[in-house]
Formats: structure tokens, sequence, C-alpha cells
């Protein structure tokens, strides 16, 4: 599969050159090679240190970080072509930071994968990590907006030569936490209340956690402007409550909560004000506000159903068209085709995620597994959505696609963790009755006596 | 030119999803297959030694289907109370079901006085009676039977 992957990359990365008219040398097959190498070393590694680890989640990364590279290179001559019809020095690339950063992010989900031998550790540090998180994510928001300010999202930690979106590996943290505290505290919101509609509602004190977490995502909304990253913990929150209690209260609650919180911030703030207009109607303020999305559609429907083909579109149109708008990319030069082909890569990662979910055998390994698989969907959603006018944009990056060594990294960690879980998924039960028991998935619960 | 390595790309990508999905496939029906191969060795032994132990309860049918409880000599108690031992989440179970007990070698199934009965095979389960291995205990809309 891997190898299937990097023949699919490689064969993009031709297409771009040779439709972008630029010399096809022997080159391009190094890259393929040294791209193949890469993933090759990280699919060994897997072999060796996670051997039951199920085998279409790192093809499947491989295959959108790889589109991902060819996509950002492909960019990269865009603005290099226009740099020069302008008269200006080319500008440097962002392909060799981006591969630079896939090496950072392969060797670190390789150092997690030796580090973390068993996921059930992590529960152990399950305070700390959520305090780091915390840590994390509010650190941008209240330092100065000279080092955390970038296009009026206060999410980023600038160190001189590159800069990093704390928020990124916070969400990691904060859902090690969350899964470790609703594994101990599982109890207590399974506690029922009033029995409403024919739904067990949680007693009112249970609802705190969730408060909390409203309360949070509101404050990031407010003190980073940063509508994606809001969105995405609460959700998680959300999911992970739900998923500990099968509780459908937790859902309906929650939604209520985001619905008030929408409309509340969309009372007092002028810029999501802006971003729900440009949604709404990108062409009546299409100079402005709405010029982003604007192009990003006319790039899709540019694409129609087969697309451009790779490198013969025009997606430097868009603003910002290597981070959030990557997916517009593909919409265009892959078609209505090609996209939906990505998103099923996407699914099938999400899907392989819950699957280790259902099969671990410890709630900490199933909560976790599950809000690692579900965030990956959610961010998904929440990029393509804005990308494609269903939602109001909000500026996330698409998983393993887009530019971003944060983005990267984060993603690499999250797949690690998935990784170890599936190895303890899929691992045959060490056998304590000396008779074979069913395997996999098909294991069943075995019950613990309470006393 | 373009028009054909647009399509060629196209097809090469779903490939990769098809191959991808075969690989799932593959993993479902190696899952189930062996799952279909396990009931086997288990029925042998079984009825080759009549007098062999129960170890496990097992549930086979019911909302708790698949649920294993290692039996360890302790008696077992069934019903919908939250402290028994096997939990019905039964609308024809009783609070306090039915009890199954250890005594000399074997398991004795015991009616604590429930509304709807307790079925031994088809009879239904007034005083203490010895459960075989392999013989379905029926509460409510739950079967369970022991297994060595």
């Amino acid at each position: 599969m891997l190898t299937f992957a990097a023949v699919v990359v490689t064969t993009a990365l031709v297409l771009v050159e040779v439709n972008q008219e630029q010399e096809v040398s022997r080159t391009l097959l190094y890259y393929g090679a040294a791209y193949l190498g890469l993933f090759a070393t990280g699919h060994i590694a897997v072999r060796m240190l996670a051997p039951y680890a199920d085998p279409l989640i790192l093809p499947c990364v491989a295959l959108l970080n790889g589109l991902g590279l060819v996509l950002i290179h492909r960019l990269d001559l865009a603005g290099a072509a226009e740099a020069t019809a302008v008269g200006e020095p080319i500008p440097e690339g962002l392909v060799p930071r981006q591969i630079a950063w896939t090496t950072v992010a392969l060797l670190l989900f390789i150092g997690l994968l030796v580090l973390v031998r068993d996921h059930r550790m992590l529960a152990r540090y399950g305070y700390t990590c959520g305090l780091v998180g915390l840590g994390l994510l509010a650190l941008p928001g209240l330092l100065p907006s000279a080092i955390s300010e970038v296009n009026g999202a206060k999410i980023w930690l600038k160190f001189g030569l590159f800069s990093i979106q704390p928020a990124e590996f916070s969400k990691i943290l904060l859902m090690i936490f969350f899964a470790a505290f609703l594994v101990t505290k599982r109890d207590l919101f399974t506690t029922a209340g009033r029995t409403v509609l024919g739904m067990e509602l949680p007693r009112a004190r249970d609802l705190a956690p969730l408060l909390v977490a409203w309360g949070l995502s509101l404050g990031v909304l407010v003190l980073e402007k940063d509508l994606g990253t809001s969105l995405l913990f609460f959700g998680i929150v959300l999911v992970l409550v739900y998923i500990a209690t099968q509780r459908v209260a937790w859902l309906v609650i929650g939604m209520s909560f985001f619905v008030g919180g929408a409309v509340l911030a969309y009372q007092l703030f002028g810029h999501l004000q802006s971003r729900v207009t440009a949604w709404l109607d990108p062409f009546s303020d299409y100079d402005g506000a709405g010029y982003q999305i604007a192009q990003s559609l006319f790039g899709f429907g540019t694409g129609g159903l087969f697309g451009t083909g790779l490198g013969a579109g025009r997606p430097d149109l868009i603003p910002e068209v290597e981070t959030d708008f990557i997916t517009a990319v593909i919409g265009e030069e892959l078609g209505f085709v090609g996209f939906a082909a990505v998103l099923f890569t996407y699914l099938l990662l999400v899907m392989r995620g819950m699957r280790s979910a259902l099969a671990v055998r410890d709630t900490f390994g199933k909560l976790l597994a599950a809000g690692l698989a579900f965030t990956v969907g959610l961010q998904v959603f929440i990029v393509v959505g804005g990308v494609t006018k269903l939602i109001p944009l909000t500026g996330l990056t698409a998983p393993f696609l887009s530019y971003g060594g944060s983005s990267l990294l984060a993603n690499y960690i999250l797949v690690a963790l998935l990784l170890r879980i599936s190895d303890a998924s899929r691992q045959p039960a060490p056998t304590t009755t000396g008779r074979p028991q069913a395997p996999l998935a098909e294991a069943h619960t075995e019950m613990v006596r309470r006393e | 030119m373009l028009q054909l390595t647009r399509a060629g790309f196209l097809a090469l990508l779903w490939l990769f999803v098809v191959a991808a999905l075969r690989v799932v496939r593959s993993d479902l029906s190696a899952a189930s297959g062996l799952r279909a191969n396990l009931p086997l060795p288990r029925l042998r032994a079984g009825r080759m030694e009549r007098k062999r132990a129960a170890r496990q309860l097992v549930v086979t049918a019911g909302a708790l289907a698949g649920t294993r409880i290692s039996l360890d000599g302790r008696p077992i108690l069934m019903g919908r109370a939250d402290d028994s031992t096997l939990v019905l989440d039964d609308d024809y179970a009783s609070t306090r079901h039915a009890r199954l007990g250890f005594s000399g070698g074997d398991w004795f199934l015991e009616d604590l006085g429930s509304t709807n009965g307790t079925y031994l095979d088809r009879a239904r389960v007034t005083a203490p009676t010895r459960v075989p291995l392999g013989t379905p205990i029926r509460i409510g809309k739950t079967v369970i039977e022991l297994r060595s």
C-alpha cells in the first residue's frame, strides 16, 4: 500500500512538472525515491515498534502528506512564475521547509512510538497533559500580539526563524486529559437526573465540565480570534463525553450550548460577523471579505467533475491557498472525482481509527482513539465545509495536506498514538484460559465482578 | 495528452482507495472466519469430557449477548438489581431473578421467585436444578449457558 501511495505521489509530481512546462528530469525520480525512503523508514519503524498496528493508517497518511507536498510544490512554481512575470525576485519556495517539517514530524512519530510502549501509561499523565495543554492553548492569547498575531488570529508563537501554533499540540494533550478524566469519572456522568422527552437528563452539577469546555472555547474565540480552534475543542469535548456516557442528552445539551454560544459571539464580535457575511454571500463583497471564498468557489467551478489536471489550473489566485485552502486546489485540478478520492482517504483514516477504538480493550484507549479519529474527521469537515461554503470559513488546516509545521507535527503525533492504540487492539490477547480467545474486534467483553 | 494524464491520475487515485478498501475487506473476512471456526473445538471438548467443570458463563442471546463471566465457585446472581453479578437489562427479568450456585462439583440453578420464571432448556425451574454444560438457561429474552 505504501509503495502504491509513493507511485501515486510521484506520478502527481511528474504531472505537475509536465503541465507547468518544466523540464522533466531525473531529479523527479530522486524526489519520489526520497519520499518513498522517508515513509519506508516510518513503515519499518511501525512494523518493529507496533507490529500489530493497523496496516492502512500509515499509507493513507503518506498519500495525503505526499499529495500535500506536490500541491505546495505546484503552488511554489506558480508563485515563481508570477514573480518572474512581474520582474520581482523569485520568492523562496515553501516545499523545502515542508519537507524538512515532514522529516522532523516522522522522526517525532518514530520517537513517540519508541517512548510510548503502552498507551495506558499516558493516562497517568492525564492531569499534567491537561495543564500543559491548557497553558499552550492560552499562551498566545495572553502574550502581546507582536509575538502571537498573524492575519488577525492570535494563535501563534513566533520564534525568529519559525513559528508554531501551540493549539495544534494542545488539542492532543487536552484529549489525553479528557479521556483520562472521563475514565475515572464516568460513573458520575451516567448518574441519571430527570427524564424529559424520553431522554435522561444529567444532573445540573454534572454539567460543569462541559460548561468549562464551553467557556474555554469561547475564551479562545475572544482572546485569539480563532473560530476553527474553538469549534474543534468544543466538538472534541462533546464527543468524548458522549462516547463515555452513551447519552444522547449530552449531545442535545452540547448542541444547544453551541448554538447559544454562536449567537452570543455573533452579536458581540465584529470579525465573526464579517466571516458570516462572507459566508452567506461572498459575491456581495467580492473585492473584500468575500474574495478568498469566491475565488475558491470559482476554482471548484472550473474544476468541475474531472478537474483541469494537475498543474493546469490557476489555484494561486486564492489568497492563503497553501494552508487553509489547499483543498480548493484539489477541487480545481482534480475535480470532484479527485476530491472525492481524497475525502475517501480521510474517511478510511477516520474509520480505521474508530475501528481501533471499538476493538481496544481498555476504556482509556477507546476514548482516546475515538477522540483522535474524530478530531481528524471534524477538522476535515470544518476545513472542507469552509472552503466549499457549507459552513462559515474558520481557518483550520487540512490535516497532512496543508502547509504548516505545527499542524504536520501535531497530526503525526496523533497518528503515532492512534497506531499505538490500534497495535494494542489488534494484538492477540494473552491467553489466560489456555484456550484461543476470540480474536481482534470480535473479542468479547469480560464482565468484572462487582464486589 | 493532458486529458490522458488527467484521467489516468484520477484513476490511479481511486485505485489506491479501492486497494485500501480491499485490505479493509480482507481484514473483516479474516476476523469473522476465525470466529466461525472457534465454537467447533469447544463443542467437541464439552462432549468428550462430560465431567469437566464449567469455567465460564456465556450469554448467547439477548441484549448482553457475547458477555462472558469467569466462574470461580462463587455464586452468580442474575437480575435487574445493580448489585447482581449479571445485570439483566431485560423487561421480562425480575430485580432478583435467579441464582447459580456451585455445590459438590456441579452448578445448580435456583429461581428466586421471579415473575416470569427461569427455564432450563424448556422446563421451568421450580427447585434448585443441576445445570449441565452447554444447556441453555432462559431468563426473559436472555439465554445463557455454562461452558468449560
